[in-house]
């Protein structure tokens, strides 16, 4: 579930239309609502209250009876609810399969592809030390 | 006596209409987008969202917006706008070690596993004006190199392994996190309430009173043992599902400061810390608060406790700038009636001196 948060509401609705979705109906509507972000002193002490951030939460049942989650940074209610139907959906043997090959795994994919760019592009910024040496060379 | 004064409704809500035109600004220049705030102005919605205690880069560019720039003025309209939703909970705290790091140095190793990585900064630039920034430029593609695997542990971890720092207090069994957006603030504090003031203080504040320590007015001989700036995943326990979720990926810049020693009879000298942690790329920010954060352990470290920085009550009560600019500007708000009355009280003090100083003469003729 962290690829599809990661992921644009966009995408993931994208490549659920390709599905043959089952009925299902929210169990939650979407809302928008706080979440309190922690951290820990000296980044592994006790925990301490460093600032919320914005959070969209919505659930969804199947009608064979899966219930599925969706939590999600930011304000978009649309991406929270498509999140909780992956969800349900992967709890199901019927959709599973379908749903880790043609949404999460590509997904996926281009989540890595994004950070090993990053990745590349900050270890060019890493620094070669060398050794002036004085006096005669 | 308050006496309630109406009136100038119409000259507020013209005032209103104008400033929405002077926001705008020339309407020949195009407008300007959110996007554009965000990825151009990227480090002003980075202390938006710092001071406004609110994570969305959206929110504080439509702030920054909305403020015409001013953004201390954009963080009060975030901190107006959180009041605004539910709470759902708090999250797992963040595992800064794990880190995605786009920016690491250490003041104090050059050989640090995983190296110094210096990532998108200022620093060793000139400082020079550069006109090709005015119109139409476009940046070269970064340079990339193979990414190392090795972990990039805390600079503090591999001092701990040895003992030669002090580690991090550790949480009480059960102990609550204190939350000042919940609870009046009562002093003395503990660190988290100070962590959490710190984290929202004022940028220019803090910078002011960390570098005060740095100029003898609480000196604490500090070395910037690492700052690291990347991603980091966030977890939340939610209630409804029964165990912790994902929500996504935030961008945090953490400073870990190595300051000069403690020791006892029966413990070994070692090195103490302050700590910075802040929303975005937020590097003065981080430093000064590690800063702070040292100088306020000065009591609990059994340290003379003198200076400004050091005065936990004086820096958590002015380091808020939402609260420190509503009191400063509520004075252009109109106080007519309590002029008034300092204006009567002081004609009758100037009377009474006048007839105190009148000249000898005159007294002697009155009498």
């Amino acid at each position: 579930m962290a690829v599809l948060a990661h992921a644009e509401a966009g995408e993931i609705a994208a490549r659920l239309r390709a599905l043959a979705l089952p009925a299902h109906q929210d169990l939650r509507a979407p809302e928008n609502g706080l979440v309190m972000l922690r951290g820990r002193v000296g980044g592994d002490g006790a925990p301490f209250n460093l600032g919320e951030a914005t959070v969209s939460r919505a659930a969804v049942r199947l009608a064979s009876g899966e219930v599925g989650f969706g939590y999600t940074l930011g304000r978009d209610g649309e991406k929270a609810r498509l999140i909780a139907l992956c969800d349900a959906l992967v709890q199901s043997s019927d959709f599973s399969g379908a749903v880790e090959r043609d949404i999460i795994a590509p997904l996926r994919v281009q989540l890595m592809v994004r950070r090993k760019q990053a990745a590349a592009e900050t270890a060019a910024t890493k620094v070669d030390f060398y050794t002036m040496v004085r006096g005669e060379g | 006596m308050y006496v309630a004064v109406k009136g100038g409704e119409r000259a507020i809500e013209n005032a209103h209409r104008l400033l929405a035109s002077a926001r705008r600004g020339d309407q020949s220049v195009p407008e300007i987008s959110l996007d554009q705030i965000s990825e151009q102005l990227g480090l002003a919605v980075d202390r938006v969202m710092s001071e406004g205690s609110l994570y969305d880069r959206e929110l504080a560019a439509l702030a920054i917006k909305q403020a015409r720039g001013d953004l201390i003025e954009a963080i009060f309209l975030i901190r107006a706008f959180r009041a605004t939703l539910p709470r759902f909970g708090a999250s797992e705290p963040v595992e800064t070690g794990a880190m995605r790091v786009q920016r690491r140095v250490s003041s104090t190793f050059k050989d640090i596993p995983g190296g110094q990585i210096l990532g998108p900064t200022f620093d060793y630039t000139h400082r020079l004006l550069d006109p090709s920034l005015a119109e139409g430029f476009v940046p070269e593609a970064p340079a990339t190199a193979e990414a190392s695997t090795v972990p990039t542990p805390r600079v503090t971890d591999i001092l701990g392994r040895d003992g030669l720092i002090e580690p991090s207090p550790q949480a009480e069994e059960g102990a609550s996190v204190g939350d000042l957006t919940r609870e009046p603030l009562n002093f003395p504090a503990d660190r988290d309430l100070r962590l959490q003031n710190l984290a929202r203080g004022d940028e220019g504040f803090l910078l002011a009173m960390g570098y005060s320590t740095q100029r003898g007015y609480g000196r604490n001989h500090p070395f910037a043992g690492e700052i690291r700036f990347g991603e980091v995943e966030v977890e939340f326990s939610a209630e409804d599902v029964g165990f912790a979720v994902p929500l996504g990926s935030i961008e945090l810049t953490e400073c870990q400061m190595v300051n000069q020693f403690k020791g006892s009879a029966t413990e070994a000298p070692c090195f103490t810390r302050g700590y910075g942690l802040a929303f975005g790329q937020s590097e003065r920010k981080t430093m000064s608060m590690a800063l702070v954060d040292r100088a306020l352990r000065a009591r609990e470290l059994g340290e003379e406790a003198l200076a400004p920085a050091q005065d936990e009550e004086f820096v958590m009560s002015h380091s808020d700038n939402v609260q420190a600019t509503g009191f400063v500007e509520h004075l252009k708000l109109p106080h007519y009636v309590d002029f008034q009355s300092e204006l009567g009280l002081l004609r009758k003090l100037r009377k009474e001196f006048a007839d105190a100083n009148a000249p000898d003469a005159m007294k002697e003729a009155a009498e």
